[in-house]
C-alpha cells in the first residue's frame, strides 16, 4: 500500500502559479511513502509512482527500492490547444488533459476562439456562437462543457487559462456582435469586409467589459490570456472615422498608438475584474504601458532571436513565458523532439533577477492543420520533450538517455490507450490497434 | 460507364475491376438532403484511368503494422481508386514475414512473436485487396536492407572485416557463396507461390559497398571475376542471378532504379521504380529510353512531412514532364505514393497518408488537364469529410 501524506490539507481549491508541486517518494521493503506539502505535489508524486511500477513475465507488479526528492524547475508548464481553427470535441480535450498530467504539465492554455470560428457559448452574448461557430448545434462548448474541462483539469492539478484574443484574430466575433469589428473601406465606401475590433467606439468597450465580466466568472484561474498578437492595421487605415480619431488623439500615422490605446483600456477593464493577464509579445514590443505583474508570452521566431526577446522582456521587469521554439504544429521530417528538448529557456544574458522572471513556457499546437483525427499523435510524445525541459533540472540534457526514456514512456502511453506516435524505428510490446 | 437516370441507374464495365471503380464513383455521387433523403443527380459518366499502376507503398519493417491498420488502409485506397499495394514487408530493422520454408527468419528477425504476419494474415491481406481490385506486390529487398535476415539465416549476410579480423557486424547479402543462391532459390519459390501477382519487387536499392570491400574472400572473388574495384559489377552479378531465379518462377519483377543505373542485365518486361529525388525526369528519360517500363515514386515520398498544405505539390506533379518520344512516354505506366515507416506506425499512419495520398490518386487516374487547384481544394475537402464518414 502506498501511504500518501500531504502537509497542507485541502483538495477544494484551484491550482495556481504558486502551487507547491514538490514531493518525496520513499520506496523500501515494507514501506511505500509519498509525502508532499500540498495536494498538487501528491498528484505529481502519484504520477511518478505509477511510472515506476513494472510488471514481470509472470504478471507480478513490482517496484524498485528508491528515494526521490522532486520538484519542478519552472512553475508554469503549459500546453496550448486551438479550438477555433478546428473544433475539438470535448473528449479530445479531456484526453489531452489526462496525457498532460502524465507529463506533469500544469497549465492548459485554451485558445478558444479566433478568426475562423467562435465555439464558446456565451451567456451574455449568445449570438456570438450562434452566428460565429462552425455549427451552432454541434461545434460549440456549452457552459457545462467548459465547467467539465475546468473540473477535469483541476482534479489533475492543471490550471485552465482561457485566451480571448483581441483586437486582431476576431473575425468570427463580427456576425454575432454587429458594430464590434472595424468596417474596412475601399476609397469612400465600405468594402463589406471587416478588420480588427473597432477601438474608437464606446460600444466596443461596453461589450468588452460585459464579455470579460462573464469570462472572469466562468474561468476561476487568476489569469486570463488577452492575446494582442498580429494586429493588421490595413483595415483601420482605410476607415475614415478611424483616421479622424487618429488625428483627434494626436497619434499621427502611428497605428501602434491606436493599438496600445485599445489594449490599455482592455487591460484596465480586466484588472478591475480582479484578474491578472498574459499577453503575446507584440503588446510589449509595441511599447504599451503595462502593469508590472503582466506576463509576456514570447512566440516569435523570425523577427529577432527569441532569446534576445526573453532578455528584453525580463530586463524591463516583466515575467516571461517561452513558446517560440515549441510550436509543435510546425511539423517536419525526423526527430524534431530533439530540438525542442535542447532548448535552454535561460540561455540569455541577464541578471539572476531577470532569470527568475522566466516563469516557464508552453508547447503550442495551433489548429490550422490539426483536429481530433491527428491531434494525439502530433502532440505525443513530442510535447513530452517540452514537459521534461520545463520540469527537470537544466543539467538533464543527455540526448541518448532522453531518447531511451522517451521511447519507453511512449510505449507506456500506448499501454494507457494513448495514440502517441513513434519517435523512431522500433516497437512496443503492445502496438496500437494490435 | 455510369448512367444515372430514372428509374434505374446503370453501371457497365468490361471487367469486374471497372465495376468496382464505378461503384466507388456512384457511392460518391449519392448525397443526403436536409431531410435525410438520399439523392443522386442525373449523370452520364465515362471514366477510365490515365495510368494503370496506381500504388501505395507501406513499410512494415521499420514499424510493424497490425493487420487492422493494413486493411483499413486498403479500404481507403479503394475509395481513392488506388490499385496496387506495394508491401515493403521486410528490411534491416525487422523481418515480420513468417516464411514456411525458413521459419527462423521471423523467429529470430521479427521484433517479437507478436510482430509477425502469419501465412493466414498474408492471405487475408491478399484477398481483402483482391475484393477491392487491388494488387498486392510484395517487396523482398536485397542485397542491401537485409540486416534482419541475417538473424535467422546464418551465413546469408557478408561478415565485415577490420583488417584481418571479422568485426562481428554484417553487411549486404553475401554474393559470392553458392549457399546464398540456394537459399534465394528456395525462398523465392515460396514467395512466388504465396503472392499471386505476376510481379515481385526485388528491391536492389542503396547497397553499401564498405562491408564487401572489407571482406578478404569478397575481394578475392572480385579479382577472380575480373571486376577490378568496381563493386557495382558485383552488385549486378548478384542481382542478375536473383532476377534469373525469379524469372524461372514465371514472375516479372520490379526493381529500384539503382539496379538499372548500375547496368544489370534486365529482362524487357522489368519495371523500374524511379525514387531518387534529384532530376527524376532525366532518370525517367533514361529508363524509358532504354526500353524499360517505369513507375514514378520520387516526388511522392509522403513520409517527408512538412508544415502546411503539401498536398498541392504532390498534385502538381506531371509524370510525363520528361524529355522523350511518344513511345517512351507510354512506358511510364504509373506511380506510387510511398509512406516509409521510420516515423510511422498504426498511431499516425491514417492521418499521415490521407487525404494527402488522394492528391496522388487523382493525378494518376484523371486526365492530364485536370489541374484547377481551386476546384481540387473544394473536392478534396469534401472527399476528406467523406472519408471521415
Amino acid at each position: 500500500q502506498l501511504l500518501v501524506f500531504v502537509a497542507t490539507p485541502g483538495c477544494g481549491g484551484f491550482p495556481s502559479l504558486d502551487s507547491k508541486e514538490s514531493y518525496k517518494l520513499s520506496v523500501s521493503e515494507g514501506s511505500l511513502l509519498l509525502s508532499a506539502d500540498a495536494i498538487w505535489g501528491a498528484l505529481r508524486g502519484l504520477e511518478t509512482f505509477s511510472q515506476l511500477v513494472g510488471r514481470d513475465e509472470n504478471g507480478t507488479y513490482y517496484i524498485n527500492k528508491t528515494e526521490i526528492v522532486d520538484f519542478p524547475r519552472f512553475a508554469h508548464r503549459g500546453l496550448l490547444l486551438d479550438t477555433s481553427r478546428h473544433y475539438l470535441p470535448l473528449r479530445a480535450i479531456l484526453e489531452t488533459l489526462d496525457v498532460m498530467a502524465y507529463n506533469k504539465f500544469n497549465v492548459f492554455h485554451w485558445h478558444i476562439v479566433d478568426d475562423p470560428s467562435f465555439p464558446y457559448e456565451s451567456l451574455t452574448f449568445p449570438e456570438l456562437s450562434k452566428q460565429g461557430a462552425f455549427n451552432a448545434m454541434t461545434h460549440v462548448y456549452t457552459a457545462s462543457d467548459v465547467q467539465t474541462v475546468i473540473t477535469y483539469a483541476r482534479l489533475r492539478g492543471i490550471r485552465v487559462i482561457a485566451e480571448f484574443d483581441t483586437p486582431g484574430h476576431t473575425l468570427s466575433w463580427g456576425p454575432g456582435a454587429p458594430d464590434l469589428l472595424t468596417p474596412c473601406y475601399l476609397g469612400k465606401d465600405p468594402s463589406g469586409t471587416y478588420g480588427p475590433i473597432n477601438p474608437i467606439l464606446n460600444s466596443t468597450y461596453q461589450f468588452v467589459t460585459s464579455l470579460f465580466q462573464e469570462v472572469s466568472t466562468v474561468f476561476p484561474d487568476s489569469f486570463l490570456h488577452l492575446g494582442g498578437d498580429e494586429v493588421d492595421f490595413t483595415c483601420w487605415k482605410s476607415n475614415p472615422k478611424i483616421r479622424a480619431f487618429m488625428k483627434e488623439m494626436g497619434f499621427g500615422e502611428d497605428y501602434k498608438k491606436l493599438e496600445s490605446f485599445y489594449i490599455r483600456r482592455l487591460l484596465d477593464i480586466v484588472s478591475s475584474l480582479g484578474k491578472g493577464y498574459i499577453v503575446w509579445q507584440e503588446v510589449f514590443d509595441n511599447g504599451v504601458k503595462l502593469r508590472p505583474d503582466t506576463i509576456i508570452h514570447v512566440w516569435k521566431e523570425n523577427s529577432m532571436p527569441y532569446m534576445e526577446e526573453m532578455a528584453n522582456v525580463t530586463k524591463a521587469g516583466y515575467q516571461a513565458l517561452l513558446s517560440a521554439p515549441w510550436y509543435l504544429n510546425h511539423i517536419s521530417y525526423g526527430q524534431d523532439w530533439m530540438a525542442a528538448y535542447q532548448v535552454e529557456p535561460l540561455k540569455f544574458e541577464g541578471t539572476p533577477e531577470q532569470k527568475d522572471r522566466v516563469i516557464g513556457g508552453e508547447a503550442c499546437m495551433w489548429g490550422e492543420y490539426v483536429d481530433v483525427t491527428n491531434l494525439t499523435p502530433r502532440l505525443w510524445p513530442r510535447a513530452g520533450a517540452v514537459a521534461e525541459r520545463l520540469w527537470s533540472n537544466a543539467t538533464v540534457r543527455d540526448m541518448q538517455d532522453a531518447y531511451v526514456r522517451l521511447a519507453d514512456f511512449r510505449c507506456k502511453l500506448l499501454g494507457r490507450g494513448v495514440q502517441a506516435q513513434p519517435l523512431y524505428v522500433g516497437y512496443c510490446e503492445n502496438e496500437f490497434g494490435g | 460507364h455510369l448512367t444515372v437516370t430514372e428509374p434505374v441507374a446503370v453501371l457497365k464495365a468490361a471487367e469486374v475491376w471497372g465495376a468496382l471503380r464505378g461503384l466507388e464513383t456512384f457511392s460518391q455521387l449519392v448525397y443526403e438532403d436536409y431531410y435525410g433523403s438520399f439523392l443522386v443527380n442525373e449523370s452520364e459518366i465515362n471514366d477510365f484511368p490515365r495510368f494503370a499502376h496506381r500504388g501505395i507503398l507501406l513499410d512494415t519493417s521499420r514499424h510493424y503494422l497490425p493487420l487492422k491498420s493494413i486493411l483499413t488502409n486498403l479500404d481507403a485506397m479503394a475509395f481513392n481508386k488506388f490499385n496496387v499495394l506495394h508491401w515493403h514487408i521486410v528490411d534491416d530493422q525487422s523481418f515480420p514475414y513468417q516464411s514456411i520454408y525458413f521459419p527462423e527468419l521471423s523467429d529470430k528477425g521479427a521484433y517479437s512473436y507478436n510482430h509477425i504476419y502469419t501465412p493466414t494474415d498474408v492471405r487475408l491481406v491478399i484477398e481483402y485487396a483482391r475484393l477491392r481490385g487491388i494488387r498486392v506486390i510484395p517487396e523482398f529487398d536485397t542485397p542491401g536492407h537485409t540486416e534482419s535476415w541475417g538473424k535467422g539465416q546464418k551465413d546469408l549476410l557478408t561478415p565485415c572485416y577490420s583488417g584481418k579480423q571479422p568485426t562481428g557486424s554484417f553487411g549486404p547479402v553475401n554474393p559470392i557463396l553458392n549457399t546464398t543462391y540456394d537459399f534465394m532459390t528456395k525462398f523465392f519459390k515460396e514467395i512466388s507461390s504465396v503472392f499471386p501477382d505476376a510481379y515481385i519487387h526485388l528491391g536492389g536499392d542503396e547497397v553499401n559497398f564498405d562491408c564487401w570491400k572489407s571482406n578478404p574472400e569478397v575481394k578475392e572473388f572480385m579479382k577472380k571475376q575480373g571486376f577490378g574495384f568496381d563493386y557495382a559489377k558485383l552488385e549486378s552479378y548478384y542481382i542478375q542471378k536473383i532476377l534469373d531465379i525469379v524469372s524461372s518462377y514465371n514472375k516479372g519483377y520490379m526493381v529500384w532504379q539503382e539496379v538499372f543505373d548500375n547496368k544489370a542485365q534486365l529482362k524487357p518486361d522489368t519495371v523500374v521504380e524511379v525514387w531518387m529525388g534529384n532530376n527524376y525526369a532525366l532518370e525517367l528519360s533514361s529508363v524509358t529510353g532504354a526500353g524499360f517500363t517505369a513507375i514514378l515514386a520520387a516526388p511522392w515520398y509522403l513520409d517527408y512531412i512538412s508544415y502546411g498544405q503539401d498536398w498541392k505539390k504532390y498534385y502538381s506533379v506531371e509524370p510525363l514532364n520528361f524529355p522523350g518520344s511518344e513511345k517512351q512516354k507510354k512506358l511510364l505506366i504509373g506511380g506510387e505514393a510511398c509512406l516509409w515507416g521510420e516515423y510511422v506506425d498504426a498511431t499516425n499512419l491514417t492521418p499521415r497518408l490521407w487525404p494527402r495520398a488522394s492528391a496522388v490518386g487523382e493525378r494518376l487516374w484523371s486526365s492530364r488537364n485536370v489541374t484547377n487547384l481551386q476546384d481540387v481544394c473544394k473536392r478534396l475537402t469534401n472527399h476528406r469529410c467523406r472519408m471521415l464518414r
